[in-house]
C-alpha cells in the first residue's frame, strides 16, 4: 500500500503551484483556476486521512469543500463577467475599485 | 502495484497543475486543469473514495470546467494572450513560496504521524451507505446550509451578469 505520506506531500506540492498561480500571474481567470487547485490539494489530504485513520468524516468535509467551491466559481466567474463589460480588463492590478 | 499508479497519477497530476500556472493561454490553462482533476479523481479512487472520485468528475470536470471554457469563450482572451505572463519584481512572492513549500515539506516528513503505511480497517459494511447515512443525520444542518449557499451563489451570479444594472 502506499504510505500516508505520499499523498499528502503530493497535497503539499500542489498547494505550492496553486499558490504560486494566485501570487505570480496577473490574468484573473488562472487565479481563479489556481485557487480550484488550492481547495483541490486540501480535498487530497482530508481523503487521505480519512482513509488511512477509518473515518468517514474526511469525505463528508470534502463533499462541504467541493460544494462550496461550486458556489464561489459561480459567484467569482459573475464577477468576472460583470468586471469586464465595465472595465474591460483581465488584468488584477487594474482592478482597483476598492482601492486595495 | 499501487504504489505504482500513486506515482503515475501523483506526476501527471503535478505537470498538470504546473501547465496550469506556466501556460500563457487561459484556454491551455483551463484544459490543463481539466486533466490534473481527471488525474487527482484517480487518486481518490487509489484512496478507496469511489463517491468523491464520482463528484470530482462530475462536478469539477462536469460542470466548472465547463463553466471556465464558457465564460472564457465569452469574454475577449486575445490581450491577456499578448502579454507576458510572470512580470519582474515578484521576487518576494517567490521567496515567500518557496519557504512555505519547505516548510510544510519539512514537517510532514519530519512527523512520525505520516508515517502510517497500513490503513485502518473501515467498519464492516457498504462504505458509500455509511457514508450517507453519517451525512444525512450527523451533517444534516451542514448539509442544508450548503444547500443554501448554493442557492444564494446562483441568484448572486444572475444578478451580477445581468446586462444593465437596475
Amino acid at each position: 500500500m502506499v504510505p500516508l505520506w505520499w499523498p499528502i506531500v503530493l497535497g503539499v506540492v500542489l498547494f505550492v503551484i496553486g499558490a504560486a498561480g494566485v501570487l505570480l500571474r496577473r490574468n484573473i481567470l488562472v487565479v481563479l483556476m489556481s485557487l480550484e487547485l488550492l481547495l483541490n490539494s486540501v480535498n487530497i489530504n482530508f481523503i487521505a486521512f480519512g482513509h488511512y485513520y477509518g473515518d468517514l468524516r474526511g469525505q463528508i468535509f470534502a463533499i462541504f469543500v467541493i460544494a462550496i467551491t461550486a458556489a464561489e466559481v459561480a459567484v467569482a466567474l459573475g464577477i468576472l463577467v460583470a468586471l469586464v463589460r465595465n472595465k474591460s480588463t483581465l488584468k488584477v492590478d487594474d482592478v482597483t475599485m476598492m482601492k486595495g | 502495484m499501487a504504489q505504482g499508479f500513486f506515482l503515475l497519477f501523483a506526476a501527471a497530476s503535478v505537470i498538470a497543475a504546473l501547465t496550469v500556472v506556466l501556460a500563457r493561454n487561459p484556454v491551455h490553462s483551463a484544459l490543463a486543469l481539466m486533466a490534473c482533476f481527471l488525474q487527482i479523481s484517480a487518486i481518490f479512487v487509489l484512496l478507496e473514495a469511489p463517491l468523491l472520485a464520482v463528484i470530482q468528475i462530475f462536478v469539477y470536470v462536469g460542470a466548472i470546467m465547463v463553466l471556465f471554457v464558457f465564460v472564457i469563450m465569452m469574454i475577449d482572451v486575445r490581450e491577456a494572450v499578448l502579454q507576458r505572463f510572470l512580470p519582474g519584481g515578484n521576487l518576494p512572492a517567490l521567496v515567500l513560496l518557496v519557504l512555505l513549500g519547505v516548510e510544510m515539506l519539512v514537517l510532514v516528513l519530519w512527523s512520525d504521524r505520516f508515517s502510517v503505511t497500513e490503513p485502518v480497517a473501515m467498519r464492516s459494511g457498504d462504505q458509500i451507505r455509511q457514508l450517507s447515512t453519517t451525512l444525512f443525520t450527523d451533517y444534516l444542518l451542514p448539509f442544508e446550509a450548503a444547500s443554501v449557499i448554493l442557492l444564494v451563489a446562483v441568484v448572486g451570479a444572475i444578478v451580477l451578469a445581468q446586462k444593465e444594472p437596475r
